[in-house]
């Protein structure tokens, strides 16, 4: 089967179908006169599921086990070297006294985000999608359930996905969390928001990170807040350096307001 | 970059609707803030059943516009940028009501099982 009927946890499940397969109605309908259509012989069929149907059922699968779990989740997503790994440095050493951390990382190969993560006090399960999924340039839901045997969900408050860096895709897929958030860097410069629109819909907060560079950058601010309000207007945005830490501390009160909101 | 992607859902999707008929023709109907590439599209979806059971299969594109709604003025604009505003009064108080379609819309399979 295809790439969405992957079952990483290696459990076989039949598939959910919105029929039954009693043909009864149908076969009489076939077996009748075809005088009237025999120069097609083809019928036109409503399907009129969303493509991305089968991902979205093991997105809920994924929801039900955080809801079972009591671990609120956020989707975490940017381009490659926005700094999602220094932000998540920051976070696992300012919030680990204050609430149960896990990360889920996800990468195309390699585990140096996840080596970079481990050690801190927060559980790290890595998923490349190189190993078995097609070097996929986002997680999916599929993905993100093969990871999720090697947590301590029951032990988790938040979980914390860090998604393949990519600024397309990922915004495409719901892996079951209950929130999203994207980090953009100043230096990506201010016209993301436009050009990957999907993305920045897609998310509930923006952390604008690398704000320590803005004396070296002509990044013009106020530009980038329009074009984000032009195409999200109910996103929220922080304003970080996770390379010093300031702004963090918002981002982490996010992060609390948003597990406390979700329970 | 996720076409390819997208098509094995697509075909996985066509499979099971199917019902072991020959599918002739699917169509999709795709909005225009999805991030999708009809050319690339196309190509994987070649890539992808050819040799399969949909071998020949047409994949159909329907392009669907852009279009906000106006609470303000109660004006409809269709939108190229995915900047919300509207286009007769300026009002940033418009709603989305297409661009953001996803769908398999229907197939095209044979009357009799092959």
């Amino acid at each position: 089967m295809g790439r969405f009927h992957r079952h990483a946890d290696g459990t076989v499940h039949t598939h959910d179908h919105d029929h039954d397969h009693d043909h009864g109605d149908d076969l009489r309908r076939d077996v009748g006169d075809h005088r009237g259509y025999v120069d097609t012989g083809t019928e036109r069929v409503a399907v009129l599921e969303t493509i991305l149907a089968e991902n979205d059922r093991t997105a809920d699968a994924n929801r039900a086990e955080f809801a079972a779990a009591g671990v609120v989740t956020v989707n975490l997503m940017s381009s490659p070297g926005a700094g999602k790994t220094t932000l998540l440095r920051r976070t696992i050493t300012t919030l680990g006294s204050r609430l149960r951390l896990g990360i889920l990382e996800g990468d195309i190969a390699t585990s140096l985000d996840a080596d970079e993560l481990s050690g801190l006090g927060a559980p790290v399960a890595l998923v490349n999608t190189e190993a078995g999924f097609g070097g996929e340039c986002h997680l999916d839901a599929t993905m993100v359930r093969s990871g999720l045997g090697r947590l301590p969900l029951h032990d988790l408050d938040l979980l914390i996905i860090e998604n393949v860096g990519n600024l397309v895709c990922p915004a495409e897929f719901d892996v079951g969390q209950h929130a999203r958030a994207m980090v953009s860097a100043v230096t990506e410069g201010e016209e993301k928001p436009l050009k990957y629109p999907v993305m920045f819909r897609a998310c509930d907060l923006v952390v604008v990170n690398k704000i320590d560079l803005l004396p070296h950058l002509d990044f013009d601010m106020e530009r980038f807040v329009r074009n984000v309000r032009a195409v999200n207007p109910a996103a929220r945005l922080v304003f970080v350096s996770a390379r010093t830490g300031e702004g963090v501390g918002e981002w982490c009160e996010w992060l609390l307001e948003t597990q406390g909101r979700a329970l | 970059m996720h076409e390819l992607a997208l098509c094995q859902a697509i075909v996985d999707t066509v499979s099971r609707h199917a019902d072991g008929r020959r599918v002739e023709r699917v169509e999709v109907r795709i909005g225009h803030f999805r991030q999708v590439v009809p050319d690339s599209l196309l190509f994987s979806w070649d890539l992808l059943v050819d040799g399969t059971e949909l071998s020949g299969c047409a994949l159909a594109i329907d392009h669907v516009p852009a279009v906000v709604e106006c609470a303000a003025c109660g004006g409809a604009t269709t939108l190229d940028l995915p900047v919300l505003v509207c286009g007769s009064c300026g009002s940033t108080e418009v709603e989305l009501v297409s661009g953001e379609e996803f769908l398999i819309a229907s197939i095209d399979r044979a009357k009799e099982v092959c």
